[in-house]
This record gives C-alpha cells, sequence and structure tokens, in this order.
C-alpha cells in the first residue's frame, strides 16, 4: 500500500474505552457543528466537489519525497484542506479521509476514528485556517512563513494529542512516547510545511479565484484566528514541557486524579501504571475523563466564540 | 507503486454474511471491536472464543484465511508504540538482556499488558477486515444512512469512493512521470531538499487544480441526467428475519464473551 501509513493513524484496541468514547463525543459534536455552519454557504454543486477533494487529499498523501535517513516527506493535509477550501469544508473533507480510510482499508481503527478524526483531521484544520487569515491579507513571503508554520504545527498538534491519549490509555509510558512521537514528527512537519506552501503557492498563481469563494465560510475571522492561536499556543508550550519532563506531566495528572477521587470514593490512591479494569474508579479513568470533558468543554467554548461573532468587528477588517 | 490489489478488499460471493444486510454487518464490526476493548487484560479465554467466533465468519463467508491473516498486519507498524510498557511497567522481572548499553527487564505486568494490546488490535483489525471484505462500499454507505449518519457526510464518502481510483492513478501517473524526468548518475550529488520538496508541492498543487476542475465537470455531467441532490438506490435494504436473527447471535455472542472475561 503506497498511502504510506503515518504514525497517526491509531489502529483499533491501543486506546481505551474511556479516551475513545470522549474523543468520539468532541468529533461529533465539532463534524456536526461543521455540518450545520457548512449548510448555509454549501450549495448542492458543492457535493461533488468536497467528494472529490476528499480523494485529493487521499492521492495527494501518496506524493512523497525522500528526505534524510530513510523517512520521507508526504501530506497529511488538513491544513491545506483548511486554507484552500475553509475551514468546515475543510474539517468535513479530512473527516471524510479518515472515515475511508479505517472504513476501505483498515488504516486506523473504528473504535478510536473519533480519536484519529479529532487529531488528524479537526485540529489540523482549526491551526490550519486560523493561522491562515492572520497572514491572509499580507505579502506572499509572510503568508507563506505562516501556512508553514501552520502547517509544521498542525503535524506537531496531532502528534501532542495522540502521545496524550495513549499515554492516557497506559498504552505507553509518558515519558518515552512524548519525546518519540514529538521527535519524529518535529521533521514530518517540515515535510508537511514545505509542501503545503509550495501546493499553495502553485494553486494561488494558477488559480488565483479558487480561494475567493471560501471567505464566506471564514465568517468570524476574529474567531477562528483565536482558536487557531490557542492551539497553536497550546502545542507550542506543552510540547517541549511534555518531551523533556514526562515526570511532571504525570505530576499534574496525579494531582487532577487526587482532585477527581477526592470528593467522590474512599479508595485509596493507586499506584500509576496500573492495569486500568474498567468500571473501576482508577487513576488512568478517572484523569482520562477528566481531560476529555475539559478539551470537549474547551474546544466547544472556542467554537462556541467563533461561530457567534459580532458582525460590527469584522466590518472593518474585511478588505475584499 | 499502485497496486490493483491493495484497493480490491471486497471479496465477491454470494454467502450468507455477505448476503447479511450491511446495518447488521457494521453493528456487528463495531461490537465486536467495543467488545475487545471493555475486555480486561488477560481474558485469554474470551479473546479466543472472539477470534474462533471470527475465524467461523470467515469461513462462513467464504474468504481466505490466509487473505484476512495477511491483511492484519497493517496495524502491525503501530505496536512499536506499545513495546516499551514490555519494560516500564513495574512487576515480577521474567528476563533481562542488555542491548548496547541498556539494560532491559522485561516484568510480567508489562508482558501481561503489551500482549493484551497486540491481541485486542489484532482481533479488531480482523473484525474490521470481514465487514470491508464481505460489504461492498456504497452498500455500507447505504447502512450508515440507515443508521442515522448525516447524509452530507455520506454524499462526500460516495464521491471520494467513486473517485479515489481515479485520482490515486492521476498521481501516480505525476509520480512516474516525475520518476522518469529524474534519473540521476549514481555518484552525482543528491538534490537539496528544499527543491524536492517544493517538486512535490507543485504535484500536489497541480493534482488539486486537476480534481477541482474535475468536480466542474462532474458535477455539471450529474446535473444533465437529472441529479437533484439526492442518491437513490435500487436495492431495498430492509431488515428480513434472516438480519434480526444475524444480530441477535452477534450479540448475545459478545455478551457471553463479556461475562466469561469479567467473570472467569
Amino acid at each position: 500500500m503506497n498511502h504510506s501509513p503515518a504514525p497517526l493513524h491509531i489502529p483499533d484496541g491501543f486506546l481505551n474505552i474511556v479516551i475513545s468514547v470522549a474523543f468520539w463525543l468532541a468529533t461529533i459534536l465539532i463534524v456536526g457543528l461543521a455540518i450545520r455552519k457548512s449548510k448555509a454557504t454549501l450549495k448542492e454543486r458543492h457535493i461533488p466537489l468536497m467528494g472529490i477533494m476528499a480523494a485529493f487529499i487521499f492521492a495527494a498523501q501518496m506524493i512523497n519525497f525522500p528526505v534524510a535517513g530513510g523517512t520521507s516527506g508526504h501530506l497529511l493535509g488538513g491544513a491545506l484542506a483548511a486554507v484552500v477550501l475553509g475551514p468546515w469544508s475543510g474539517i468535513l473533507v479530512m473527516t471524510s479521509v479518515i472515515s475511508l480510510q479505517a472504513l476501505l482499508f483498515q488504516d486506523g481503527g473504528l473504535l478510536v476514528m473519533g480519536a484519529n478524526i479529532f487529531n488528524m483531521g479537526i485540529l489540523t484544520a482549526l491551526i490550519g485556517y486560523g493561522l491562515f487569515q492572520i497572514v491572509k491579507n499580507q505579502d506572499r513571503g509572510i503568508q507563506f512563513a505562516g501556512i508553514a508554520a501552520a502547517a509544521w504545527l498542525s503535524v506537531l498538534a496531532g502528534a501532542l494529542t495522540t502521545s496524550f491519549q495513549l499515554w492516557l490509555s497506559s498504552t505507553s509510558p509518558a515519558g518515552l512516547v512524548f519525546p518519540a512521537m514529538l521527535g519524529v514528527h518535529l521533521l514530518i512537519g517540515i515535510g508537511e510545511a514545505l509542501i503545503t506552501v509550495a501546493a499553495f503557492a502553485f494553486i494561488t498563481q494558477v488559480r488565483p479565484d479558487i480561494l475567493r469563494p471560501q471567505s464566506a465560510e471564514g465568517n468570524g475571522k476574529y474567531g477562528w484566528v483565536i482558536v487557531g492561536s490557542i492551539i497553536s499556543l497550546l502545542v507550542v508550550l506543552i510540547s517541549p514541557f511534555a518531551s523533556t519532563d514526562p515526570d511532571g506531566l504525570e505530576r499534574v495528572a496525579e494531582n487532577l486524579g487526587f482532585l477527581g477521587q477526592a470528593q467522590d470514593t474512599p479508595f485509596s490512591f493507586l499506584p500509576d501504571y496500573t492495569i486500568p479494569f474498567l468500571g473501576e474508579t482508577e487513576f488512568s479513568t478517572i484523569v482520562a475523563g477528566l481531560v476529555g470533558i475539559i478539551i470537549i468543554g474547551l474546544i466547544a467554548f472556542f467554537i462556541g466564540k467563533a461561530v457567534q461573532k459580532p458582525a460590527p468587528v469584522e466590518e472593518h477588517t474585511h478588505s475584499n | 507503486m499502485f497496486k490493483e490489489t491493495t484497493f480490491n478488499v471486497y471479496q465477491a460471493s454470494q454467502s450468507i454474511i455477505h448476503k447479511l444486510d450491511p446495518r447488521v454487518k457494521i453493528l456487528g464490526a463495531v461490537g465486536i471491536i467495543l467488545s475487545n476493548v471493555l475486555l480486561p487484560d488477560g481474558a485469554w479465554l474470551a479473546f479466543g472464543i472472539s477470534f474462533i467466533a471470527l475465524v467461523i465468519m470467515v469461513l462462513l463467508a467464504g474468504i481466505a484465511v490466509s487473505f484476512v491473516l495477511k491483511r492484519s498486519l497493517v496495524a502491525l507498524p503501530f505496536v512499536l508504540v506499545a513495546i516499551t510498557i514490555l519494560f516500564t511497567l513495574p512487576g515480577e522481572p521474567l528476563v533481562s538482556f542488555n542491548i548496547f548499553s541498556w539494560h532491559l527487564t522485561i516484568t510480567d505486568a508489562g508482558l501481561l499488558r503489551f500482549t493484551s494490546i497486540l491481541v485486542r488490535a489484532w482481533i479488531s483489525v480482523q473484525a474490521a477486515i470481514i465487514l470491508t471484505a464481505t460489504t461492498r462500499f456504497p452498500d455500507i454507505g447505504h447502512g450508515l444512512r440507515h443508521l442515522k449518519i448525516p447524509l452530507v457526510l455520506i454524499a462526500i464518502l460516495s464521491f471520494m469512493y467513486r473517485y479515489l481510483f481515479v485520482l490515486s492513478e492521476e498521481a501516480t501517473r505525476l509520480i512516474q512521470a516525475r520518476a522518469a524526468r529524474s534519473a540521476s548518475l549514481p555518484d552525482s550529488p543528491k538534490p537539496p531538499v528544499r527543491w524536492q520538496a517544493k517538486n512535490a508541492g507543485n504535484m500536489v498543487g497541480q493534482l488539486f487544480l486537476r480534481s477541482y476542475e474535475r468536480s466542474d465537470r462532474v458535477y455539471n455531467a450529474m446535473v444533465a441526467r437529472g441529479f437533484q441532490g439526492q442518491f437513490l438506490t435500487l436495492t431495498p435494504h430492509t431488515m428480513v428475519s434472516a438480519d434480526w436473527f444475524g444480530l441477535a447471535i452477534i450479540l448475545s455472542m459478545l455478551s457471553l464473551i463479556q461475562i466469561i472475561g469479567h467473570f472467569f
């Protein structure tokens, strides 16, 4: 199979039930919102367009080039899809790509599909579109730099949440999964950034008219900028901390676990790295639940903010 | 580079598994995967029964067991992610050895956790393979539609599936053309990564524009033939008694597996 299975497509069995369900809920929430929002702007003719764009992302993932040490640079595509098609369409297209890869090629699991869509489709599109909005009206050099940063960060964000999911499912110890995942994707992200910028440059040079229609979808520009910037900032702040000081991360999680446990259960705290038996209030289950709820809450909050931007703010910022 | 076989997951046949309603098969596959994740570590008897149940389904469907086994290796590279748990879970040491300067000890708790993850992933991927091997993709789409997945998503998925092969071939042609033009002497210096990346990016951009323009043509052709924004199907997809029976068997089997996994 030539579409190289990137180490971000998590198969079934690697995430526990709490994490799988939590990320399915987050994904359903956001994809549902994307469907609702895009109904307003989507016309009948956009359905074939989105389907073919999803097939395009799938095919584009086959195009690669050699980077040092036997690894190859290739595209994940979430940032590019969001930049070219708009954020909601980008999310829908990436959702389709990831679902089809799982359903047809078993590239990524079914029960963990929510997590996979979240990592590779939603985060990448939000970062890609948010950061692109900042540089959209600047000159080309700055545009390229912004898109490169967005593409690089989108890969890193996916690697970061994947590591969190694996760690919270007690599949990999924090001390190894964070440095390994983030280290590899620092490099993979460079390939993503280079291809995304080159593809963007090519498209805008040959068909500059294509990027215009999506501005209708990008209503509430500041909202997207805020969402994209906050996720990017989180990635930038957490990644170095997680990969150099995983013990610190464990302490934080332990504290969270204590907090959750002190309230309702008489069980004594079990040491970390215990095997999670389901249904029992244990370290990983509680932390997983808490983190899931926090993530869902944050995302719902910011997306809500992004969607209902007051009209007067954007009037004097829209140049077209 | 582009192998026909990699896309041919569906194994045509008229077996009873093939004839089951796609809804039943989708729910069954997700059910087995869910049951797997719910089983505690080391529930070998329950994992064994799950595996045997899948083998029976493969035999009933008339698919080659070797086909399923071979395809189930797709999830294998990801095992690397879990392998470190062998050495890091505290427990009774089982084996110790030295690799280079590292002293590694496999613990019993680590081994239990690792093999459980491995078995879970392996059985789950087989369930997904059986679904894809016995159900045509358009039927999976109809099944998802009856399971109340939003129509927009299914429409996008159907179009994606229809043009996946066309665009993958397009990409393959681009890759072949690049390979044909990029002959180099064995000892000539490698072109810089930046240049290669720009090249790949141009190919992606090229592919994008071709896809974009194709979607216009596709839409116009569909409107010309009477497309009104809805997909229609000739197959009725109604649940008959055999489908309910199949669903009941799968569900009772999964409950049994859960009981065995948790109490024995």
